[in-house]
């Protein structure tokens, strides 16, 4: 068997395994496993409604993706994306709401900002790693909290001990009516642009760039890459924050797209913590994350319909989703089974 | 190269998996969905389009069986349903949010299913319920603990302040270490709501009392809830009032330790929203629930579905129950409380009733310390 057929055998098998053990787990707790999975391609693909909130899901999810995988790629793990996130949609919000300007300069601005928030909430971690030699694990990880109660504390500043920030003006708005009539009034907006781009940035600049070169080199091994004469300290510096850019937008994404303002959160949105599945799932490449974002959103998404359509309990829909992300995560396990049966017939 | 077959990979998993599932496929649910869009002709409102008046709600992220106010107004909806022989699913039914954005989606889907009255839960569903209210403006819904101005939307709110008022009495009368204790969810509008009255009633009986509060930020970490009852009963506190769903199971689990341990402590807690006698359960015997503040979300929801299927829906009303209302009031606390207290009770609740006393419903920030 061929590498390739390998490759893309295993997600396949995967995903197929994982819908199995789903139906097995519905069928055991009672409920209809058909009309369950029905539910959730009608939820997933059903109408154009369905279609662009499914879109809106992966949309963030891409972008998380990608700051993740970014710091994969250059020896980093970014844990601390759900705080970027969380921080980049704030400054995406409060530009969105505070300025008044011309669409063409004011989205952009506010996409800019986000990007610049997420990125120096990750520079954080990565100067004190490059300088201190602190673990990024564990500074990320405080910085996600210290990201939450920050920004409901900003948020019940900026509202004057409300709970919400003002609406932001339509110029910085990512959403349109265009999309809207089109999708039903689903939440579909133009992020989804952005996160494409991005997909494509980060495939540029580590394929294509010197700087992405070093970058890369310092993520295999900093003391070769020391030897070689680059810096590693400002590598790993640079690679943080790009990180937290991408993490920035997708926070963005929430702020400009789907709400179009932010409220105080008593949780994390967990957007960023899925990011890490959906990087290890693409196999840290762009296109590979395009793949894990489509369909961790997808079954995010659609699984809404499950209770909705066939009555499945949230908890239950829960547990397969789950299981099926599972069986994805551990593709590794079924490229062992196959190759062992390759070489099997091979011995014959 | 690589790329090339990353991409192909992920088109064929994305076929497959169309195929396997279009396979199981019937599109019985679509059409029902397309004829929902189509609005009736002739009858301006729907409350006329199907055979039976249906109703259905979207809870907020606390979830179903918050034991708080979203499984209270399940209640009220399931209830509803009882009396008027609709069985779940086609005549009534829930759907569960896990975060914020999933309200558009689950008020649609409900949409969709041609329920007659459909019914937000939370306040932080007002701008996502105000969104779908303007694009489907011959539907009605309902918005619980929010205001909300559109010409379709009956908003529902509660003075928490009233009922607190009378928990704040009820600790101030029962504490013996003159020491009672606030935790509170997130720091918000509602939240306020009941801190101030809690603060006003116990003050109103004792001048000099000391009231210690927390604010977790959450209302589904149990352990934070833990953590400040934890404190609060260290420090000489004997009675705690929650306003912190699914945090405030914390608050329980504290105090019922705290029994167990000492059968002679004298430690409540006062729930919220629902009656929390069965959380307070320390054996058949104790019982650390000295009463709850119930906000009666169940009463309203039922309330408003009888309206609407009279065909009087007040839509673009607010509407505020209140202790007159019997909005709010005190759970039975099944003789925790003695007679001489609840006489105090009554005479507050009275004066507030007819406006004696006017609560206030928002506490200065020093006071959140």
């Amino acid at each position: 068997m061929s590498n390739r057929v390998v490759n893309i055998l295993v997600p396949i098998i995967s995903i197929i395994l994982g819908l199995i053990v789903g139906a097995i787990i519905m069928y055991a707790s009672g409920y209809d496993p058909i009309a369950g999975y029905q539910a959730l391609w009608q939820g997933i693909f059903g109408d154009m409604y369905s279609i662009g909130n499914t879109l809106r899901q992966i949309t963030p999810y891409i972008l998380a993706g990608l700051a993740v995988a970014f710091a994969f790629r250059t020896g980093l793990f970014n844990i601390g994306v759900e705080g970027q996130l969380i921080v980049g949609w704030f400054a995406a919000v409060w530009v969105g709401y505070t300025f008044e300007l011309p669409a063409i300069i004011h989205l952009p601005l506010a996409l800019l900002a986000a990007a610049v928030a997420g990125g120096f909430w990750a520079f954080i971690a990565g100067f004190l790693k490059a300088k201190l030699q602190v673990h990024e694990v564990i500074v990320t990880i405080m910085l996600n909290y210290t990201a939450l109660y920050a920004v409901n504390g900003l948020i019940k500043y900026v509202s004057d001990g409300g709970y919400k920030t003002p609406t932001i003006h339509e110029t910085a708005s990512l959403r349109s009516d265009f999309l809207k009539d089109l999708t039903d009034f689903s939440t579909f907006h133009y992020g989804l642009i952005v996160a494409l781009l991005m997909a494509f940035v980060m495939w540029f600049l580590l394929e294509k760039t010197t700087r992405g070169y070093e970058l890369k080199a310092v993520g295999f091994n900093q003391h070769a890459a020391e030897y070689a004469g680059m810096s590693v300290k400002k590598n790993i510096i640079l690679a943080m924050t790009i990180s937290g850019m991408f993490a920035g937008l997708a926070g963005a994404m929430e702020g400009l797209g789907t709400f179009g303002k932010m409220s105080m959160m008593n949780a994390f949105t967990g957007v960023g913590f899925d990011g890490i599945a959906v990087a290890l799932l693409g196999a840290n490449t762009p296109l590979g994350v395009l793949f894990g974002a489509s369909l961790f959103g997808s079954l995010k998404y659609g699984a809404l319909n499950m209770p909705n359509a066939a009555g499945v309990p949230e908890e239950i829909v829960s547990i397969i989703i789950a299981v099926i992300v599972l069986f994805v995560a551990s593709g590794y396990v079924i490229r062992l089974g196959l190759q062992k049966l390759a070489k099997k017939k091979e011995a014959k | 190269m690589m790329n090339k077959r990353k991409f192909g990979l992920a088109l064929t998993s994305v076929l497959a998996a169309g195929a396997l599932l279009g396979a199981c496929g019937t599109n019985d649910k679509e059409e029902k969905g397309k004829d929902k869009d189509e609005p009736a002709k002739g009858a301006e409102t729907t409350e006329n389009g199907g055979d039976q008046f249906t109703l259905a709600m979207v809870t907020d992220v606390g979830g179903i069986d918050d034991k708080s106010f979203n499984q209270s107004a399940w209640e009220g909806v399931q209830a509803f349903g009882k009396d008027n022989g609709l069985s779940k699913g086609e005549g009534f039914d829930y759907l569960q949010s896990k975060s914020e954005a999933d309200f558009d989606t689950n008020l649609n889907n409900l949409l969709r299913r041609d329920f007659d009255l459909i019914f937000g839960v939370g306040y932080i569903m007002a701008d996502a319920l105000g969104e779908v209210a303007e694009q489907n403006p011959n539907r009605n819904f309902v918005m619980i603990d929010s205001e909300l101005d559109a010409p379709n939307v009956a908003a529902v709110l509660f003075k928490e302040q009233e009922g607190s008022f009378l928990a704040g009495v009820a600790a101030a009368k029962m504490t013996k270490t003159n020491k009672i204790g606030f935790v509170g969810g997130m720091d918000i509008p509602v939240i306020n709501r009941f801190h101030a009255g809690f603060i006003a009633g116990a003050k109103a009986v004792n001048p000099d009392i000391e009231i210690q509060v927390n604010y977790t930020g959450a209302f589904d970490k149990a352990d934070l809830g833990k953590l400040a009852a934890n404190n609060m009963y260290s420090s000489g506190v004997d009675i705690i009032f929650h306003a912190a769903g699914g945090t405030g199971n914390g608050v329980f689990s504290e105090a019922k330790e705290r029994k167990k341990k000492d059968a002679d402590a004298n430690i409540w807690v006062i729930g919220v929203d629902a009656d929390q006698y069965d959380e307070g359960k320390v054996d058949d015997e104790t019982n650390i629930t000295l009463t709850s503040m119930l906000k009666g979300v169940d009463k309203a929801v039922i309330d408003l579905a009888t309206k609407a299927k009279e065909g009087n829906f007040p839509g673009g009303e607010e509407l505020v129950y209140g202790l007159k209302e019997e909005g709010v009031k005190l759970a039975d606390s099944r003789g925790a409380i003695p007679e001489d207290v609840q006489k105090v009770i009554d005479e507050y609740t009275e004066k507030i009733a007819n406006g004696e006393i006017e609560v206030p419903d928002n506490v200065s920030d020093k006071d959140k310390k």
